[in-house]
């Protein structure tokens, strides 16, 4: 098995790239500062070590697991500050283009250059990995944030049909209170209310979502539709249980798998759950686009972000880089992670069906510009306006601001975080 | 010729009395160089930044003047923290207060078995704040703790979800800070107590005062320079409360338990703000400075009289 693995990359990475097989193969080391630490990342992340590992570079680990990655960031600062960074770290959205800001970051134009990254990877992406004109950072896989994952007996009991649209939605969210359940699985935390906000958003439109969340237009940001918005996250509440507070999204996950919640509106990061519970996409659960948003993609993409380094290490920086964008690399990461590739010529085949859909979405998204930053991950709006969002639709959620003093609130915070 | 000899006496004993003079100072200096960097120095530092537009990372090329301040004080959720602060210090010291002067009073009637109570109330002090606030989080979880217990049992109508509540979370952090030091608080008191003059109790016994009367008239206000002590104590605690809200609620639900250091960390490490997270980082200073200097001032001040 190990074998053919290794054999399977070493052909892949030969065949692709033909590049980090001869030009950097043997000696270096790098230095890889990421938060993917639960059971399913670091087997993920695994692939790539191995792949590295069997071209001669060493792989040295630096977890910095919490808080979503800010504790990592913290522990960036550090480095960085001490003239001293890692040789790659993984990083999200607009974390990448500040780092960038500051000058410290490295440039992957001569692997990029010579693989047709340009050609691949989704353009939204790009805007991210590269920082004018360089490429800085190398994208590992695409998550889309607007997914509904919905358990399949659940489903046939409040009637079989899936939710196309948002009345359609809240017609089967009502049968399953009637049948005894609580419809919606959600933690209370930040970033998850962010989250179906985001698909709500989203579902009111496509230049609605670009204007508002992207745009940060304070028209969009305090208007009519986004008062609906934050009507539908109020309806949208009435299906939560009363101990949702707090809780952690796998947690949630696991009330879908029990049968004890209808559907959990989450990234497809969930899937993971629902596999590892051993769960089948289709017969156990169902995957679709938040009612509505059907063709269009929010995205939060993990990328590594690789940093200025000495020209000892600049080979074994290179060969990393070569190694995640290797469309075999991509495909044997993205099925164990749930995601999809970061590129859009990776054969679906290796996938599950949700695993396929999201690969076509993607595509589907991409050439229609359709495809969009989420807000909630850090892809639409740098940190600090993100979390001013993030301040406004918890609150309302949690029932402290009625939905016109949130399209009001939401406005105000947006500027005062630009300010 | 006398002025001469004792100037040469002076000179030969000199080194000896310089020595004697300069060792506590060679002694304290390098703990002084420490604490002047790392504490007076690093205060400074936070000092500038709060001044500059920092984000990321420290940044000395852009100066804001008090701007940092300012939008400091026009974010809602500084004055929620702010909010939050007054009604958790309050509530704390209060409530601590309270309950370590009683149990104090009450373990100093000479009962049988103090050794084992004394150190059974003091042992949660012995905890981290983590540690308190991840038990006290899954105690009040309605779904697991307390409420589901009850429930279980058969109280059917039992509710207790405060936590999950905006309005009154707050609240459980202090029910947990309370639990964690009230038994230091008592251990203080309790020191005091034990400290005032037997005579004088005595004195008073002969005179025909009740107990209640000695305690309110005498004892408790024997123990004025506890009391101080142990309101620096807990309001120092108070304004850094940080790990206990941290392990409990992370600020939720919404915004509801924010504190001012939680604000600080948030602000600076997750929201790229570096320079209001100086900015209130400073203003938590400038509130422990409040606390302490008139406590120093007074004790300082009572030893020169």
């Amino acid at each position: 098995m190990l074998r053919k693995l290794l054999i399977g990359t070493m052909l892949g990475s030969a065949l692709t790239a033909g590049y980090a097989a001869s030009t950097y193969a043997a000696g270096g080391s790098v230095e890889v500062l990421h938060w993917w630490t639960s059971g399913g990342e670091a087997a993920a992340l695994d692939v790539l070590k191995k792949k590295l590992e069997s071209q001669g570079v060493t792989w040295k680990d630096m977890p910095v697991a919490g808080g979503g990655g800010e504790a990592a960031m913290t522990a960036l600062r550090a480095r960085v500050t001490a003239g001293d960074p890692p040789t790659a770290v993984q990083a999200l959205g607009f974390d990448i283009t500040d780092w960038a800001k500051q000058g410290v970051v490295g440039d992957l134009g001569e692997v990029a250059d010579k693989e047709g990254w340009d050609k691949v990877v989704p353009t939204a992406l790009q805007n991210f990995a590269k920082h004018d004109g360089k490429w800085i950072a190398a994208p590992v896989n695409v998550h889309s944030t607007n997914w509904v994952w919905i358990s399949k007996k659940a489903l046939d009991a409040a009637g079989g049909k899936t939710p196309e649209n948002w009345d359609e939605l809240i017609a089967v969210l009502d049968k399953m209170k009637a049948n005894g359940i609580t419809p919606l699985a959600h933690g209370g935390q930040a970033w998850q209310d962010a989250t179906i906000f985001d698909a709500v958003v989203l579902s009111l439109g496509t230049d609605f979502y670009k204007s508002s969340m992207i745009d940060n237009d304070p028209a969009a940001l305090g208007g009519e539709k986004m008062v609906e918005a934050f009507d539908r996250m109020a309806k949208l509440k009435s299906y939560v249980d009363k101990d949702f507070s707090g809780r952690d999204w796998n947690l949630a996950s696991a009330m879908v798998i029990e049968g004890k919640a209808g559907m959990q509106m989450m990234g497809d990061w969930a899937k993971g759950e629902f596999l590892k519970a051993g769960q089948k996409p289709g017969s156990d659960f169902v995957c679709i686009r938040f009612p509505g948003t059907q063709g269009s993609v929010t995205f939060n993409s993990d990328m590594f972000m690789m940093f200025k380094v000495g020209d000892d290490k600049k080979a074994a920086q290179l060969t990393m880089a070569s190694d995640i964008e290797s469309p075999d690399f991509q495909s044997s990461f993205n099925v164990v992670k749930g995601s999809v590739p970061a590129r859009t010529d990776v054969p679906d085949t290796a996938f599950d069906d949700c695993g396929k859909k999201g690969i076509k979405d993607l595509a589907e998204a991409n050439s229609s510009g359709k495809l969009f930053g989420s807000m909630a991950h850090g892809y639409a709006v740098p940190a600090a306006v993100k979390n001013a969002m993030y301040d406004v639709i918890t609150r309302h959620f949690n029932g402290e601001l009625d939905s016109k003093a949130a399209a009001a609130a939401l406005v105000e915070a947006v500027a005062a975080a630009k300010g | 010729m006398a002025d001469a000899t004792t100037t040469a006496r002076s000179v030969v004993a000199n080194p000896r009395a310089t020595l004697q003079d300069l060792l506590p100072k060679i002694v304290l200096a390098p703990s002084f160089a420490v604490i002047l960097i790392f504490v007076y120095g690093f205060i400074a530092f936070t000092a500038v930044l709060s001044f500059s537009g920092s984000k990321l990372l420290p940044d000395f090329s852009t100066w804001v003047g008090f701007g940092n301040y300012v939008r400091l004080f026009n974010h809602p959720n500084w004055m929620v923290a702010l909010k939050n602060l007054a009604i958790f210090s309050i509530l704390y010291i209060v409530i601590c207060s309270v309950i370590g002067l009683a149990l104090a009073i009450f373990l100093d009637q000479k009962i049988r078995g103090e050794g084992v109570l004394r150190p059974i109330y003091l042992y949660p002090m012995a905890l981290s704040f983590i540690v308190t606030g991840v038990a006290w989080k899954w105690f009040l979880d309605p779904g697991i703790g307390l409420e589901h217990v009850m429930q279980s049992i058969g109280w059917e109508s039992f509710s207790f979800r405060w936590i999950k509540d905006g309005k009154m979370a707050i609240y459980t952090i202090v029910i947990a800070a309370v639990w964690q030091s009230s038994g230091f608080v008592m251990a203080m008191f309790l020191a005091g107590l034990r400290g005032v003059d037997n005579e004088i109790i005595k004195a008073a016994q002969i005179d025909g005062a009740s107990t209640f009367v000695i305690y309110r008239r005498i004892i408790i206000p024997l123990m004025r320079p506890v009391f101080l002590s142990a309101f620096v104590v807990l309001a120092h605690l108070a304004i850094k409360s940080y790990d206990l809200v941290v392990a409990m609620t992370d600020g939720g639900p919404g915004t509801a338990t924010w504190t001012p250091a939680l604000f600080m960390q948030k602000f600076t490490f997750g929201r790229n703000e570096m320079g209001m997270g100086a900015a209130s980082a400073i203003i938590m200073m400038m509130m422990i400075f409040a606390i302490i200097v008139p406590y120093l001032y007074s004790e300082l001040g009572g030893k020169k009289q």
